[in-house]
C-alpha cells in the first residue's frame, strides 16, 4: 500500500539547488560514468512515463534525471491496489512501472512487464544479494512472504513464470526497500519493549493501534500472534483460511477487550495518534517516526526480537517498449542505480539496492549514521535542509545489516486474498 | 400547427429536467445495479449475471451489524438534532420580534458552515483527546483523576460530531415552516385559555411537522451515507455502511460495493417513503 503519503510538497527550487549542488560536488568521481548520456537525449528528447505507489515518485528524481540524461520523466502516484489494476488493465499508459514486489507477483504473469537482460544493466553485479538469493549475508535465513528474489527472475525473455534462481532475465530492478516495525513513545511506555507481543500487554490497554490496511495489517497481526505463541504459521505471507480465521478471531477479541485505541489508515493519522499521546505503541512507518520526532516528541522505531516486516519495490519495463524508447529506459535504470538516487533514498531512511554506488553520493558521516549504525558526528540533515537528527544520535535498529538481516517476512499477496479482506472487514465492524 | 405546439409545450418544458435527471441520476443508478451483478478480481470487472455479491452482502453478519450500527447513529443523531432544531427554530420564529433580527440570528447559525465539514469535524480531536482541552481542564481542576477515555474514538464522539455537522439541516426547514404559521392561531389558542406548553404541543408542533419531516429526510440520508465522520471520530473502531463500501472500493471490489450501494439505496428509500407516509410535506407548504 502507499508507504508514504508524506510527500514534502515536492521540493522547492532553492532546497533542490542546495542538495543538488552538494550531490554534484560529492559526485565528481562517480559522474564520469554518466557524462555520455546527456548529449544523446538532449538532441532527441524522450519522455518516459513512470507510475507507481508513490514511495520513490519524488520530484527531485525527475528533475535530476532531466538534468543528467535529458530524459523527461512523467510520474504518477497511486495506491497499491490501483497500481496493480492499472498495470494490468492499461499496459500502454506507462513505460516504467515503479511497484512493490508483491504487486509484481500479481501483475507479471499477465504479460504486461517485459524481463530485462541483465547484461544491459551496468550495475547488476553490485545489487545487494538480498534481491538475488534472498540472503543478505551468506548465513541469513530467507524470510517468509513474497521475498523479492522469488519473483525476481524468469527463465527466458518470454517466460511468464518465475525462475527458482538467478538467471540472466530480471523482472524488475530493485530500487527501494525498508524494514518496518513498531513505533513506541519511550517516555510513556515505562518499560523495555522487546517483542511484537508487547503491543498486547494489558498495561497498554486502550493505548495501542494497528493499521487498517488489510494486506499489511494482517502481517503485523501475524507477527504479534506468533510472538505471543498463539500460533505458528507455515507462511505468514500466504495463510490458509484456518490461519486467517484464527488471526482475525484473535484480533476481534482484542478489539472487544478494548486493547486498541484506534486504527489508522493514513500516514498523518499515525503521526497524530503518536504525537498526541493517544497511543504509546503502534504499527508505524519509518518516515512517520521521523515526523513525530521533528515535533520534538520522543519516538522510537523499536527493533524487536522476532524481526522486521519488510517491503521492497523496483522498476519494471512495460512490455510495449522497444527501439529507442527501450534504450532510453535501460539508460534511465542504469542512471537510477548509479548512485545519486540511491544516496537520496538512503538519506530519507530507506535503502538503496546498490549500496556501493550510493555510498559515493553520501558524506562519510551520513553513510556512518544511515547505513553503518554509527553515532552521527554532526547534525544529520533531511533532503530539504532541516535538521533530522542531532550529532550523537544513533539510528534505531542500528546498521543496514542488522536491520535488513532480521527480516521475518515480506509484504505479500495471499492466495486467499479475497477471503482475508472479507474477514478483515468483519474485524473492523465487530 | 398551433395546436401541436400547445400540446408539445409541456413536454418541451420538462425536457431539460428529464435530461438532467436521466443522465445524472437514472443512468448512474442503472449502471450501479448492472455492475452489482458482475464478477471481479484485482485486475478488473467481468460482465455477467452473478448473484454472489448480494449473497455475500446479505448473508454476512457484518452487514447486519453494520446496518444496525448505522441505524443507531441515524436514530440518535435524528433525535438530538430534531430536539435542538425545534427549539432553536422556535426561539427564532416566536421570540425574536423583528424580521431583520431573525435573519441576522439565522445567518449567525450558518457561520460555522462557512468552513469545511472536515475541518469542523477534525477540530474536535484536540478538544476531546486524552490530553485534550476537556480532559486537561477537568484534570487540572481536580474534578477527575484520570482522563476520560470515551470522549474520543467512541460512539459518543461520532454522534457529537454528527450533531454538530447536521443540526442546521434541521433548523432551516423547521424555521421555514414556523415562519409560515399564522400568528392569529397562537393568539386564538391563548384567548381560548391554552397554556404555553399547550400552544407548543397542540398548535405549533403539528403545524411544524412538514419542516421536521424535511429536516428528518436530510439528516437521516446524510447520516446513512456518512463515512468520514465515523472513520475519523471513532478512530476506525466503528463501522458504517458507507465505510464498508469505501473499504471495498479502495480494494477495487467495485461489484461488491455496488451491491452494497443498491441495498443501502433500497433501505433509505423505504425510510423516506415511511416519513412521507406519516407526514404530507406538501400540505402546509
Amino acid at each position: 500500500m502507499t508507504k508514504t503519503t508524506e510527500k514534502k510538497a515536492g521540493i522547492s527550487r532553492r532546497n533542490f539547488l542546495k542538495t543538488g549542488t552538494a550531490a554534484v560536488a560529492g559526485a565528481a568521481v562517480g559522474s564520469g560514468a554518466i557524462t555520455g548520456f546527456p548529449t544523446i537525449w538532449a538532441q532527441n528528447p524522450i519522455t518516459l512515463r513512470q507510475f507507481g505507489t508513490g514511495v520513490s515518485n519524488l520530484n527531485a528524481i525527475a528533475e535530476k534525471c532531466k538534468e543528467d540524461l535529458g530524459i523527461t520523466l512523467e510520474m504518477t502516484a497511486t495506491d497499491s491496489d490501483a497500481a496493480a489494476q492499472r498495470a494490468v488493465t492499461q499496459p500502454d499508459s506507462y513505460d516504467i512501472a515503479d511497484i512493490e514486489y508483491w504487486i509484481l507477483k500479481k501483475v507479471f504473469p499477465t504479460g504486461v512487464i517485459q524481463p530485462m537482460d541483465t547484461s544491459r544493466l551496468t550495475y547488476y553485479d553490485q545489487i545487494v544479494p538480498l534481491f538475488k538469493s534472498g540472503k543478505l549475508l551468506p548465513d541469513s535465513v530467507i524470510a517468509q512472504g513474497t521475498a523479492p528474489h522469488t519473483v525476481g527472475f524468469v527463465e527466458s525473455m518470454d517466460s511468464k513464470t518465475f525462475a527458482a534462481g538467478e538467471t540472466g532475465y530480471f523482472t524488475m530492478v530493485p530500487t527501494i526497500y525498508n524494514a518496518d516495525t513498531l513505533g513506541i513513545r519511550p517516555d510513556l511506555v515505562g518499560r523495555e519493549i522487546t517483542s511484537w507481543a508487547d503491543i498486547m500487554d494489558p498495561a497498554f490497554k486502550g493505548k495501542t493501534s494497528i493499521l487498517n490496511i488489510p494486506s499489511i495489517g494482517i502481517m503485523d497481526a501475524a507477527m504479534i500472534m506468533e510472538a505471543m505463541g498463539e500460533i505458528t504459521y507455515a507462511d505468514k505471507g500466504n495463510m490458509t483460511t484456518e490461519e486467517i480465521d484464527k488471526t482475525i478471531d484473535f484480533l476481534i477479541k482484542a478489539k472487544q477487550d478494548g486493547q486498541f485505541r484506534a486504527f489508522w489508515k493514513s500516514f498523518d493519522e499515525s503521526v497524530n495518534l503518536m504525537a498526541s499521546g493517544e497511543v504509546v505503541i503502534q504499527s508505524m512507518w519509518s518516515p512517520a517516526v521521523a515526523a513525530v520526532r521533528s515535533r520534538g516528541i520522543a519516538c522510537k522505531y523499536q527493533p524487536l526480537k522476532e524481526g522486521y516486516r519488510s517491503w521492497g519495490g523496483g522498476l519494471g519495463l512495460a512490455a510495449h517498449l522497444s527501439g529507442a524508447q527501450l534504450d532510453a529506459a535501460y539508460e534511465y535504470i542504469n542512471w537510477y542505480t548509479s548512485g545519486w538516487v540511491g544516496g537520496y533514498l538512503n538519506r530519507q531512511g530507506y535503502y538503496s539496492a546498490n549500496m556501493e554506488t550510493a555510498k559515493q553520493y553520501m558524506s562519510e558521516d551520513e553513510w556512518g549514521y544511515w547505513i553503518e549504525g554509527k553515532a552521527a558526528q554532526g547534525d544529520i540533515l533531511a533532503p530539504d535542509g532541516t535538521v533530522m537528527e542531532k550529532a550523537g544520535a544513533v539510528r534505531d535498529g542500528g546498521s543496514f545489516e542488522e536491520r535488513m538481516g532480521k527480516v521475518a517476512c515480506w509484504n505479500s499477496v495471499m492466495d486467499e486474498d479475497r477471503y482475508m479482506v472479507r474477514r478483515w472487514n468483519e474485524f473492523i465492524a465487530a | 400547427m398551433n395546436n401541436l405546439l400547445t400540446r408539445a409545450t409541456p413536454y418541451l418544458q420538462a425536457t431539460p429536467l428529464t435530461l438532467i435527471l436521466g443522465f445524472f441520476l437514472a443512468l448512474p443508478i442503472l449502471l450501479l445495479v448492472l455492475v452489482s451483478f458482475w464478477d471481479y478480481d484485482f485486475a478488473g470487472m467481468y460482465p455477467g449475471f452473478f448473484t454472489f455479491n448480494y449473497a455475500e452482502t446479505l448473508g454476512s453478519w457484518v452487514t447486519w451489524r453494520t446496518y444496525g450500527n448505522t441505524l443507531k447513529f441515524a436514530f440518535l443523531v435524528w433525535a438530538i438534532t430534531a430536539f435542538l432544531g425545534f427549539w432553536v427554530a422556535y426561539f427564532l420564529a416566536f421570540h425574536i420580534r423583528t424580521t431583520a433580527m431573525q435573519m441576522v440570528l439565522f445567518l449567525v447559525c450558518t457561520v460555522p458552515f462557512l468552513t469545511s465539514n472536515i475541518i469542523r469535524m477534525i477540530s474536535w480531536i484536540p478538544v476531546l483527546g486524552r490530553n485534550g482541552l476537556v480532559n486537561s481542564t477537568l484534570v487540572s481542576a481536580g474534578v477527575i483523576d484520570q482522563p476520560i477515555e470515551w470522549l474520543l474514538y467512541s460512539d459518543f464522539a461520532v454522534v457529537l460530531a454528527m450533531v454538530h455537522l447536521y443540526t442546521l439541516f434541521m433548523v432551516t426547514p423547521i424555521f421555514n415552516t414556523m415562519m409560515r404559521i399564522d400568528r392569529a392561531l397562537v393568539e386564538a389558542a391563548r384567548d381560548a385559555g391554552a397554556k404555553n406548553w399547550q400552544i407548543i404541543w397542540h398548535v405549533i408542533l403539528p403545524l411544524a411537522k412538514p419542516g421536521i419531516a424535511i429536516g428528518t429526510i436530510f439528516v437521516v440520508t446524510l447520516v446513512m451515507a456518512d463515512f468520514s465522520t465515523v472513520q475519523v471520530m471513532s478512530g476506525g473502531q466503528s463501522a458504517s455502511v458507507a465505510l464498508m463500501m469505501r473499504n471495498q472500493m479502495s480494494l477495487l471490489q467495485y461489484p461488491a460495493a455496488a451491491a452494497n450501494a443498491v441495498v443501502l439505496l433500497v433501505v433509505v428509500l423505504v425510510m423516506v417513503a415511511g416519513i412521507l407516509r406519516i407526514v404530507d410535506i406538501r400540505k402546509e407548504l
